[in-house]
């Protein structure tokens, strides 16, 4: 396919610059390329984790680093994330069938009373590329839905957002319950939205606050790079 | 306060707001800091009530899409408004997404503001509108005189939906209903809000609600 600004056919493009045009063609979120262009490699005998890693992975980092600077914003983002989303679907199967490392996994879900997930669709789809297996439990989650899906799932992360002032204290809610089970300790709880903040996050006992998808990424990798090491030393 | 609320114009109460009306000499004096958003409807119920010790002073409604700038904003102009000689200032604002920090920069600078989330829930009743939510009501967008008029610059402009044509769905797609409050019985309002649920592929509702709790909250600050 060529991109009619620069005629440029994906196809005729060696490894080296077929990445770097999906850099940037992740960055414009052109979803159709970016499908194109991951058929392209693993035709070209690539392994699905190097498709995910040197191309999605990266591609999506530069677009975290201008979203955080302020160069790029949500509808750009969100855009960018659809396309590697079209990758991820072509991915998916092979990285399970390959046996590709995952660094975690995670449940994430908005708030009881809550319909918005832009936010939350976006750190599912940056969590997913980063190489985190993400299990979206979708909107309006009750506590009952979370603790099903911690029960049924067994993730690292248990990840909550919501828009709105009102549905917000929902969230402590949802953190008691574990406390109250006693699961508190085997999950790491991010937490995001709008309205939220650094002192809101702390005041209900979450383990982060995260700003933007692109914090709840380095987040959730400092934390599992932690478990990680107490695991290691025996802890 | 002598504005006629036909002459301010909805571009500028969006992008810069509105600056204090008021003689130099602001002795006695209350201030209203509020949304641009809500100008119109504070002027119009000054008016009607006479109050005309009351001045308004306005932020950019254009903040509605970035309340983590309220908070210090209106810390600034209440500081501005006790500089210029006003001891009575009360903050036209919700909570609008700010999660709680407005309330803590009004406790700080000693304000009162409107209670309630957001301008739909004052404008809707706050008590009408919490039973709504809890009944479900959730998967209704509301719009109110401002919002039905400013639709392309604050809604369709404002989140991005013109960027892309996939971007109304992934931003609207858990959505079922455009509930319009009207403040004001205005036909060609509600052709204009019926148009956005329309552009938006939503069902469409109207709510006349009339000022709500605005009316009831500048009353307090027009006996003080």
């Amino acid at each position: 396919m060529a991109n009619q600004d620069d005629e440029i056919i994906l196809s005729e493009l060696d490894d080296d610059e077929l990445v770097l045009q999906m850099h940037d063609d992740l960055y414009d979120g052109l979803r159709e390329e970016i499908e194109e262009s991951v058929n392209i490699l693993l035709g070209r005998d690539w392994a699905p984790y190097d498709v995910l890693t040197k191309a999605l992975v990266e591609g999506m980092r530069i677009v975290g680093i201008d979203f955080r600077d302020g160069i790029l914003f949500v509808p750009e983002v969100l855009l960018s994330a659809n396309a590697m989303k079209a990758g991820m679907f072509i991915l998916r199967p092979l990285l399970i069938a390959t046996g590709a490392p995952r660094l975690g996994k995670m449940v994430i879900g908005t708030v009881k009373g809550d319909i918005h997930d832009i936010g939350k669709n976006l750190v599912s789809m940056m969590m997913e590329g980063a190489g985190f297996e993400v299990i979206n439990l979708g909107i309006n989650n009750s506590v009952e839905k979370y603790l099903d899906a911690l029960e049924s799932e067994k993730p690292d992360i248990l990840g909550m957002s919501a828009l709105l002032t009102t549905t917000m204290p929902y969230m402590k809610v949802v953190i008691d319950a574990l406390k109250e089970k006693g699961i508190r300790d085997d999950y790491v709880v991010m937490v995001g939205g709008a309205p939220l903040n650094e002192e809101f996050g702390k005041a209900i006992g979450a383990d982060a606050y995260c700003r933007d998808a692109a914090v709840a990424v380095e987040t959730a990798k400092e934390f599992m790079f932690r478990k990680n090491n107490i695991l290691a030393a025996g802890g | 306060m002598h504005l006629d609320p036909k002459t301010i114009n909805d571009d500028t109460l969006t992008e810069t707001g509105l600056a204090a009306t008021s003689v130099a000499d602001v002795s006695g004096r209350v201030l209203l800091l509020a949304c641009g958003a809500l100008a119109r409807e504070i002027l119009a119920l000054t008016r009607l009530n006479g109050w005309s010790h009351l001045d308004l002073a306005c932020l950019p409604a254009k903040l509605h899409n970035e309340p983590q700038k309220i908070p210090d904003a209106v810390r600034a102009k209440v500081r501005d408004a006790r500089a210029r000689g006003y001891t009575k200032v009360y903050v036209v604002y919700a909570d609008c997404g700010t999660g709680g920090l407005l309330d803590k920069v009004c406790a700080e600078e000693g304000v009162e503001r409107i209670e309630g989330p957001h301008c739909y829930s004052f404008f809707d009743g706050n008590e009408a509108f919490a039973e709504r939510s809890e009944a479900g009501e959730i998967t209704s967008f509301y719009l109110t005189d401002f919002l039905a008029r400013q639709f392309d610059t604050l809604i369709w402009a404002g989140l991005g939906l013109n960027r892309h044509l996939d971007m109304p769905q992934m931003v609207f797609g858990n959505y079922e209903k455009i509930i319009y409050l009207a403040q004001t019985d205005d036909p060609i309002l509600e052709a204009k809000a019926r148009a956005a649920a329309n552009r938006l592929g939503l069902a469409f509702e109207i709510r006349t609600t009339g000022y709500g709790d605005l009316a009831g909250f500048l009353a307090t600050a027009a006996k003080e």
